[in-house]
């Protein structure tokens, strides 16, 4: 269990992160979700105790990190997979962190053939590593001490889809056995394929918060038809709002069946009809983290506190 | 893939405990160790230290070949290079950005940044050993032969251990207060140095007897010193070492890890 509550931080004179408050309970996967510079990377340093927050506080394992006596054991934490010696090897970087939080340095083993790191990549030295095998060998270090929280700070970053696919399975497998993950990410898919919530921040602030569905929700419905013009001409006679979709059609801010029967008034045969999925999350992205906060409507924030 | 086929990680036992002092130190030794750069600076010191003993003895007149002045040369390279391992056991968690690791395995910094100078003392001790045996194996090879060729009181080892322990101590000390491996590798030879050079400045020619450590060790590798002296010792430990150590343990804790 990961919780935030209140967390702030200034930074030279800047607000960076907020009033950041939120949750991530056993058996799931929060996906962090924001633009570069929207207080990510802030705010998982003051989870895990690197930073202290001018304002607020946060608990791990319901205990404030630092007071965990072994963290590594319990917390698994991956914030910059570059961080590591170059002139260490790879299996010797594992070993060493074994070693501190006195685990049996078999275990080193087994994670390199998890994560899919052979044994003559683990003699290397990390200066040799691509991005991707660091990221490998930062998630192995992650899971060495068979923690039951990670917080993994863009753990996607320079993995090739199959290495993204590989992933996804891991922390899903981690979070079906009642582990608590929170990763963070710049970008949507990446999140929306891993994630079962995302919390979503932008300029600092928590903007939406909550499952795909919830997010979604409000979001409108998408509709097409071979007739655009007429199309047009019942939604306006039935008065709803829409906008022009991304890809041709509309996107409506009413229920589907509420389109539906708009699309049957003025006889208009429709060759899409749904609620307005991706495009709407990428939308909703979008305008949540590039609009100021205050610029939303009031109701769809706190609809998604 | 699951986690599930992965063995057992071990015993819950430990998993609740803080990692103590000693695991702490003996991990900080491994770090000196285990990276290339640290392999080198160690592999270095050992050759440099058999090689400027092998020329003494083949080069120094009889009357001079023996275990004090052997001891006293063997010693060199490591009280140069010995504290150079020592800053970069500190600054090349920064420069390398494991302070990220390190610190969030062991989220209270000060008992690492203890443990780096356990490490440090520790290989020092170890390293004064080799030097003794090195200049052991020196006299029996090429010892002059004169009633003073075996002669070396406890006291004059104890000396020479202390002052490379020292040296190791405030090399931790200059990389905790710089966390820059060439800043602190730089002004660690060169501020000694500096300070020495304004003691030739008459005035300031009593403070430099009590405040220049070079002046006030002079004595250390030679003979066996008089409380006057030790008293210079101390004040000069403290301004050198004992100074840097404090402001670095203050930087460590503050600092804002990247």
């Amino acid at each position: 269990m990961i919780e935030a509550h209140g967390l702030t931080k200034r930074l030279g004179g800047n607000v960076v992160v907020d009033d950041v408050t939120f949750r991530c309970e056993p058996g799931t996967v929060t996906g962090f979700l924001g633009p570069n510079g929207a207080g990510k990377t802030t705010t998982m340093r003051m989870l895990v105790g690197l930073l202290d927050p001018d304002g607020g506080d946060a608990a791990v394992l319901d205990r404030e990190y630092r007071d965990l006596p072994n963290p590594g054991r319990r917390v698994g934490i991956l914030l910059d997979a570059a961080a590591q010696h170059g002139g260490r090897r790879g299996r010797e970087a594992l070993a060493v962190s074994a070693q501190m939080m006195a685990i049996d340095e078999a275990r080193v083993e087994a994670l390199l053939d998890l994560v899919g790191l052979e044994r003559s990549a683990a003699r290397k030295r990390v200066r040799q590593y691509s991005l991707g095998m660091r990221q490998r060998l930062g998630i192995a270090h992650a899971l060495l001490g068979d923690p039951q929280v990670l917080i993994l700070d863009e753990p996607a970053n320079g993995l090739d889809p199959e290495g993204m696919r590989w992933m996804r399975d891991l922390l899903r497998d981690f979070a079906d056995r009642g582990g608590t993950v929170l990763l963070s990410s710049h970008l949507l898919n990446e999140v929306e394929m891993i994630a079962d919530r995302m919390v979503i921040i932008g300029g600092g602030k928590i903007v939406a918060q909550g499952t795909r569905a919830e997010l979604l929700a409000g979001s409108g419905t998408l509709v097409r038809a071979s007739d655009e013009v007429a199309l047009a001409a019942a939604l306006i006679a039935a008065g709803l709002e829409s906008r022009a979709g991304s890809e041709g059609g509309f996107v409506v801010e009413a229920e589907p069946e509420e389109v539906g029967r708009a699309a049957l008034a003025g006889g208009v045969a429709l060759s899409r009809l749904e609620p307005s999925e991706n495009g709407g999350l990428e939308q909703l992205f979008f305008d949540l983290t590039t609009a100021a906060p205050d610029a939303l409507p009031a109701d769809f924030v706190e609809a998604t506190r | 893939m699951s986690i599930a086929v992965l063995p057992a990680p071990v015993s819950a036992r430990d998993a609740d405990h803080r990692p103590g002092l000693g695991r702490l130190t003996l991990v900080e030794l491994r770090k000196m160790t285990d990276t290339r750069a640290g392999l080198w600076l160690l592999s270095i010191t050992a050759f440099l230290t058999v090689a400027v003993v092998a020329i003494a003895g083949l080069t120094l007149d009889a009357q001079d070949r023996t275990l004090r002045e052997f001891l006293a040369i063997a010693t060199v390279p490591l009280s140069l290079l010995g504290p150079v391992v020592g800053i970069l056991l500190v600054t090349s968690e920064w420069s390398q950005r494991t302070s990220l690791i390190t610190f969030t395995l062991v989220p209270h910094r000060s008992r690492v940044l203890v443990a780096k100078l356990f490490a440090g003392i520790s290989l020092a001790v170890i390293g004064i050993q080799l030097c003794l045996a090195t200049a052991l194996l020196a006299t029996a090879a090429f010892g002059g032969g004169g009633d003073e060729t075996w002669s070396l009181s406890a006291a004059l080892i104890g000396q020479d251990a202390l002052s490379v322990v020292v040296a190791m101590i405030a090399g931790v000390g200059f990389g905790a207060v710089l966390l820059a491996s060439a800043p602190a590798i730089v002004l660690f030879f060169v501020l000694p140095t500096a300070w020495a050079a304004l003691g030739q400045i008459n005035a300031l020619e009593g403070a430099a007897k009590w405040l220049d450590q070079t002046r006030a060790m002079e004595h250390m590798l030679e003979r066996s010193l008089s409380g006057a002296e030790w008293a210079r010792v101390g004040t000069s430990v403290a301004l050198w070492v004992m100074l840097p150590v404090v402001i670095g343990f203050w930087r460590v804790k503050r600092d804002d890890v990247r």
